[in-house]
């Protein structure tokens, strides 16, 4: 069990192997298909990004509505597959890892291995015990998407399973 | 009155739904888990059964994929139902979803923006021997759903190939779709019937087996033959790729043979009221 901080500082995530069980602790921000395809809109036209993506982690998710209370609602991760196509951009523009479910295409590994990124497995359909690793939830932009918006989301031991390390291995390798 | 009473108890289920696991489907899961030998695998099944206790404890949504929610009527022949029950339902779904702190999943399918609570895809069926009406909403999750598969086979076609296709569904439903999966299979009717028949499958209470011999041996093969694929929970590995496989049939065509796939995730969420 490997404890980390997020976002990577040094060179943490060299040490991280394919199959390793992490838990992260920092800040994490939610983005999925039309978050990613703002972003790399942006990206495109040159403009500035609402969020520094140099060593970010991005987590494939759209919450639920958060109840009284509550930091946040259930926050399990979305298909990752959705996004590969804007994960070229993402890590050229300095993003470190993701976070999500599922397998990534032959191009995305090669991608994570040129760039020394990491692909982390939340676990999937866990929403609520997910929910209980959240510490802090904030809105940062593109509101008008509801679940689909990005939130910055403070993390506390936050389970996750290396999917695909800095050195293009996956777990899904047989599949 | 009975519009009220709709309301109220579509609002019920919908909670109900999302945040209890039901009871045959945990069963089985739990079996899954004290039969794991695959460490990841074993670990992946004890957050599904933790998140399943979190989740009912504390009123939040076993999974934040709240599905467009798919309801089921069946109205018997002691009551009359009309377009101002079926109005009743979709008020409560949305206001239940809302209640609920539940997920705006559904959007319009071209244009997308803002998502809402509603989308509601709503069958209804008359039933003799059904008393009241009874309503079970099964909310569905689109990582599961973006697998669906329809094969329209020639009427000679052997059984093995359709059970090639069924296992070859699920194989290409991997990690994507949350196993281990329950796998519903319609076969027969038209195109749309037969994925309907599926959909209806997963319905099915997990622990019964099939009433017809002949679909009993063939979901009991389709079984067997989906967890050899050895994907596992998260596609981890392990013994459990599937926990069910549940058959519907129906009469078709001379000249056809379709059959229809419907994927269900390890959170087959359904819940039902009924209303005298």
């Amino acid at each position: 069990m490997k404890i980390l901080k997020v976002p990577f500082k040094n060179r943490e995530i060299e040490g991280l192997k394919a199959g390793d069980e992490v838990l992260l602790s920092g800040v994490i921000y939610t983005a999925r298909d039309q978050a990613h395809q703002r972003l790399v809109s942006l990206i495109q036209a040159s403009k500035k990004l609402p969020i520094n993506l140099a060593g970010a982690i991005i987590y494939y998710c759209g919450p639920t509505a958060t109840p009284k209370g509550k930091v946040i609602g259930s926050c399990g991760p979305t298909t990752s597959r959705r996004m590969d196509e804007f994960v070229e951009s993402l890590l050229r523009g300095g993003l470190a890892g993701m976070i999500g479910k599922g397998r990534r295409s032959k191009d995305v590994r090669q991608l994570i291995k040129k760039y020394r990124a990491v692909y982390f497995l939340a676990p999937a359909g866990c929403g609520a015990l997910l929910a209980r690793h959240v510490v802090k939830n904030e809105l940062v932009v593109f509101g008008d998407l509801g679940p689909e918006a990005i939130y910055r989301l403070e993390v506390k031991d936050f389970p996750v399973i290396v999917g695909i390390d800095s050195a293009g291995k996956s777990v899904y390798e047989d599949l | 009155m009975k519009i009220d009473k709709i309301k109220k108890q579509v609002e019920k289920i919908v909670a109900r739904a999302a945040f209890e696991l039901p009871a045959d489907v945990s069963r089985l899961i739990k079996k899954a888990y004290s039969v794991e030998t695959n460490k990841r695998a074993k670990q992946a099944l004890r957050w599904i059964l933790d998140n399943a206790r979190i989740a009912k404890k504390e009123n939040l949504a076993i999974c934040q994929d709240t599905g467009l929610p798919i309801v089921f009527l069946e109205a018997g022949s002691d009551i009359r139902v009309c377009a101002r029950d079926i109005e009743a339902v979709k008020k409560g779904i949305e206001s239940g979803y809302a209640k609920s702190y539940l997920r705006a999943s559904a959007v319009g399918p071209l244009k997308r923006g803002a998502s809402f609570y509603g989308g509601a895809v709503i069958h209804l069926d008359f039933i003799p021997g059904v008393k009241g009406l009874k309503i079970t909403i099964l909310p569905k999750g689109f990582g599961s759903e973006n697998k669906s598969a329809l094969k329209m086979f020639n009427p000679t076609v052997s059984i093995e190939a359709i059970e090639d296709f069924i296992v070859d569904a699920a194989r290409r439903a991997g990690p994507e779709s949350c196993p281990p999966f329950i796998v519903g299979v319609g076969i027969g009717s038209t195109a749309d019937g037969a994925l309907l028949l599926a959909k209806k499958a997963l319905l099915q209470d997990l622990a019964k087996p099939n009433f017809d011999g002949n679909l009993a041996a063939m979901e009991k093969r389709i079984l067997e033959k989906i967890n050899r694929l050895e994907i596992g929970p998260m596609g981890l590995g392990g013994k459990t790729t599937a926990l069910a496989v549940k058959i519907l049939k129906a009469p078709t065509h001379i000249a056809g043979l379709p059959v229809g796939v419907n994927i269900g995730c390890h959170a087959l969420r359904r819940a039902t009221a009924v209303i005298k």
